[in-house]
């Protein structure tokens, strides 16, 4: 099957690629590009490690098929710190222990640095329905939760 | 027995929360996980497996998928090791099918070739004429009588006379006289439960990177809770010297004792060896449900008698373990679990192993003990609710102690059992009060723990900082808390300690990361690699101050002398020494390799408030409090995450996880939409409390913490179900289906 040509932004970064019309944009990132920091736990887009963000929006990027990428601005979990300095989400897990094993982190980070965007206050039943479909098993979530919230409460006395 | 140099208050590094050391990796997309490697030239496999749960295997075509461009290579059974006997045989015989297909999901084949796409293409074109066999996926029915036979000749020398060959090990355990105990009591609860298999449920699929020559020399990388173990198993399948297999563990995406199994590994290295390029192999979700080892089914009868003031007088349990097509199902570990929390005269109980067509079950949390735990503990509150008794004074009542004898035989030493009731008591969610239509449940669990095999390196660099090379693969923060110890015995920054988890070419074997070993059991080794290192820097500042060795001490990071008659010199800091190093003796490397036989075994209490909504079934956890003897917490936040982890995976366990078997014995729910783990809207916080009751066996009292969580969730929401529903559910999961048709029970009278 032939490839076809397409040109996208990853992290700010124009990037072309060739890709089979069957695989995912996670496909694309982890085999094509060398990105794996975007995890596959599934892909039937049922667990949220492979979040990123597509023109913004919050997607599973193995329901995303490569071709779709054309001319869209995709967000990942390697742009979410800026040089060396780790954005108050990333300090803020690493802090809380909101992780321990580390699969499900991309993607929650992904997801929740959305979420800060658009609902800079949220309530805790709010970020638990926001991450409802990124499963994490080592957690219980209680340390996500409270890192999220904290994160927010610091991002909003900042601002 | 107490270890020489234990050391119990006065910490200055152990008891702190530092960030991990492999923090910043984890949060930036920088570690790599099993999936995240890649090697030049390398290949992409597939595997072929069976859509029947028992089938003949007469004929494997090969040669439409070897002939579509792209693929170069494909395996069978025939280009493994033969002559494998015992485990070998049975892994082998799992990893990749002989002439009997034993489940659904079950390997055949595998394919390599230049693109995952082509390999997935090239899967489907191998043809597999298969004839249908008579299966059996539960446990009751595979113990009947007419049940079809698994396989022959299973069987172990346990197993009594008479009983179906599917029966394969049999444990019987226990002392006194239970039907003296049972006349004793005022009343006596019998009940059957039934649990059904869950899975471990990692996010990260199974995923490998192998290469294999023809000089018999490899290279593997893989996600794995213990690549020592890999390397042994794929030596085996593959019939090559063990010391040629060098094993790398990748960060791993939990694993909970579904990666201390090897399925894929070998499969990929048989194609790397045929096709003499690397070949990664990753797992596609379903697989992983399907061809993985989830834990055990059970159906399981207790019978326990009381006294009208709480004393249990006698217990007897009765637990079939069903471990899919092959002999491990942990029926000993489930049997002995069962009444561990209680100090009983009287006690009997019987595990029987039994084997269906499923998938191999696999070690999950403190495999075997949450199903026991759920069937004990929801008859000794039935006993508590019928005798109108405090669910936490009558566990108090029977609690076993130093000094009990316990039910699976030997004499506790110290333990924490009675002290997590008394915190659990004492904790304000016991008395806090319910809303209506809310329910409170008690329950408590036990774990053994484990030691065993460990190697730990811990070199000085020139600059005074440390690298410690440890051997079990990091789950869930272990870095951290094997830096902590480390900066406690050698007296520098915990920043000044690198944690690397070694491959199999640069330690002695190191057994898998399970048991709630590893903090025990490599801290113990990293502490006393500390120590020996501290002994050879000892040694330099002895020499250089014309001292016997003896009469030098370590403190703060600086060698002293030990006393006003060692003579008066001016402490000698860790980087003044490591300086001179290699004019002085040489590099300064601590080491330790044991098998410690101290790990203390661990209690829990939890305390759940649970809603049942009648109109839908659904039950909400609205509170859940976890109180658990961690002996010494090194790290107490990563010790609060395993009891919250556990008790969420236990959460699953109660309501909403199951395999679900169609009549046709496929797996029905092979996907995480069907396959239901806790999500973060269906948890509320969980709460813990940190007991510490030090363990006589480790130089600081560290118990594992990993596994007991898992234990008390399952009656402990099954209680509180029945608290606030009125109905009392003994099989699980309690999911809506299930609740409804009790609470339709219970109308209809």
């Amino acid at each position: 099957m032939s490839k076809i040509h397409v040109t996208t932004t990853v992290n700010g970064d124009e990037v072309e690629f060739l890709c089979d019309p069957r695989e995912t944009v996670l496909d694309v990132l982890r085999d094509r590009l060398g990105m794996t920091g975007t995890k596959e736990g599934c892909g039937t887009g049922d667990c949220g490690a492979c979040s990123i963000t597509l023109d913004g929006r919050l997607v599973c990027s193995c329901l995303v098929l490569g071709v779709e990428a054309e001319g869209r601005e995709i967000a990942t979990v390697e742009g979410i710190a800026t040089g060396e300095d780790l954005h108050p989400l990333q300090q803020k897990f690493i802090e809380y222990a909101a992780l321990q094993c580390g699969i499900c982190t991309p993607g929650i980070l992904v997801a929740t640095k959305a979420l800060l965007e658009k609902n800079p206050d949220p309530t805790e039943t709010e970020v638990r329905y926001w991450l409802a479909g990124n499963l994490c098993r080592c957690t219980g979530y209680d340390k996500i939760i409270r890192a999220v919230m904290d994160t927010a409460a610091d991002m909003r006395e900042a601002s | 027995m107490a270890l020489d140099n234990t050391k119990s208050t006065g910490f200055t590094h152990v008891g702190t929360t530092p960030d991990r050391p492999d923090g910043v990796d984890k949060v930036t997309g920088r570690a790599r996980f099993g999936a995240d490697i890649t090697a030049p030239g390398m290949l992409h496999a597939a595997i072929v497996r069976s859509p029947h749960a028992h089938a003949r295997i007469k004929r494997i075509d090969t040669s439409k998928a070897e002939a579509l461009a792209g693929v170069k290579g494909v395996v069978t059974r025939a280009d493994f090791a033969t002559g494998l006997t015992g485990e070998n045989w049975n892994i082998l015989e799992n990893v990749m099918a002989g002439d009997t297909a034993l489940y659904d999901g079950h390997a055949v084949a595998a394919v390599a070739a230049t693109s995952s796409l082509i390999a997935r293409d090239a899967a489907k074109l191998v043809v597999v004429e298969y004839e249908p066999l008579p299966h059996v996926t539960d446990v009751d029915k595979a113990m009947a009588a007419d049940a079809p036979v698994i396989r022959e000749g299973a069987a172990d020398t346990s197993v009594p006379k008479g009983l179906h060959p599917n029966v394969v090990r049999y444990h019987e355990s226990g002392h006194g006289d239970v039907e003296a105990g049972f006349a004793e009591a005022d009343l006596v609860v019998e009940d059957h439960f039934k649990t059904e298999a869950t899975h471990q449920g990692y996010i990260e699929p199974h995923a490998c990177l192998g290469t294999l020559g023809g000089d018999g020399k490899g290279e593997l990388w893989c996600c794995t809770q213990g690549h020592w173990n890999v390397q042994k198993i794929c030596a085996a399948l593959l019939g090559l010297e063990t010391a040629n297999l060098r094993v790398t563990a990748s960060e791993i995406g939990g694993g909970f004792g579904g990666k201390t199994a090897v399925f894929i590994e070998p499969v990929a290295l048989a194609l790397a060896r045929k096709t003499n390029k690397p070949v990664k192999l990753v797992m596609p979700r379903a697989d992983v449900f399907k061809a993985t080892g989830p834990t055990a089914s059970t159906s399981m009868d207790i019978k326990i008698g009381m006294k009208k003031d709480g004393t249990i007088t006698a217990a007897q349990g009765t637990f079939r373990l069903q471990g899919g097509a092959f002999p491990g199902a942990p029926c000993e570990f489930t049997a002995m679990c069962a009444f561990a929390p209680y100090a009983l005269k009287n006690v009997r109980q019987v595990g029987y192993d039994v084997m269906s067509n499923r998938p191999k079950q696999a070690a999950y949390r403190a495999p075997g003990s949450p199903m026991a735990a759920f069937a004990v503990e929801s008859v000794i509150d039935e006993l508590c609710n019928r005798l109108d008794l405090d669910p936490i004074e009558t566990r108090l009542k029977n609690a076993s102690k130093k000094g009990t004898k316990a039910s699976f035989g030997p004499t506790f030493d110290r333990i924490g059992l009675v002290e997590t009731l008394e915190a659990a008591k004492a904790h304000p969610h016991y008395c806090a009060p319910l809303k209506p239509g809310q329910g409170r449940g008690i329950s408590c669990g036990f774990w053994f723990n484990h030691g065993g095999e460990t190697a730990v390196s811990l070199a000085l660099s020139e600059d005074g900082t440390a690298q410690l090379a440890v051997g079990t693969p990091d789950i869930g923060g272990s870095r951290a808390s094997m830096a902590l110890m480390a900066a406690e015995e050698l007296g520098i920054p915990y920043e000044n300690i690198r944690v690397t988890i070694a491959d199999t070419a640069t330690l002695g074997y190191n057994e898998v990361s399970h048991g709630s070993r590893v903090t025990y059991a490599s801290g113990l080794a990293t502490i006393q690699a500390a120590r020996d290192a501290v002994k050879k820097l000892c040694g330099r500042a002895a020499a250089k101050w014309g001292i016997p060795e003896d009469a030098v001490k370590w403190e703060n990071g600086c060698a002293v002398p030990s006393g006003p008659n060692a003579g008066d010199f001016d402490p000698l800091p860790i980087a003044e020494i490591t300086k001179r190093m290699g004019a002085t003796g040489g590099p300064i490397v601590g080491h330790f390799e044991a098998t410690p036989e101290g790990a203390g075994v661990s209690f829990a209490t939890h305390i759940v408030d649970a809603e049942v909504d009648p109109e839908t079934g659904k039950t909400s956890v609205v509170r859940y409090t976890v109180v658990q003897d961690a002996g010494k917490a090194i790290h107490p936040t990563y010790v609060e995450g395993q009891f919250q982890g556990g008790a969420a995976q236990g959460i699953g366990w109660a309501l909403n996880e199951e395999y679900i078997y169609g009549e046709d014995g496929r797996l029905q729910n092979a996907l995480f939409l069907d396959y239901r783990i806790p999500v973060a809207s269906d948890l509320p916080m969980i709460d813990t409390v940190i007991v510490e009751v030090p363990n006589p066996g480790h130089p600081y009292g560290v118990r594992g913490v990993g596994e007991t969580s898992i234990c008390p969730p399952l009656a402990a929401i099954a209680n509180a179900v029945s608290a606030a529903a009125g109905v009392r559910l003994r099989q699980l999961p309690m999911s809506p289906p299930r609740i409804l048709e009790a609470l339709e029970q219970q109308r209809n009278g």
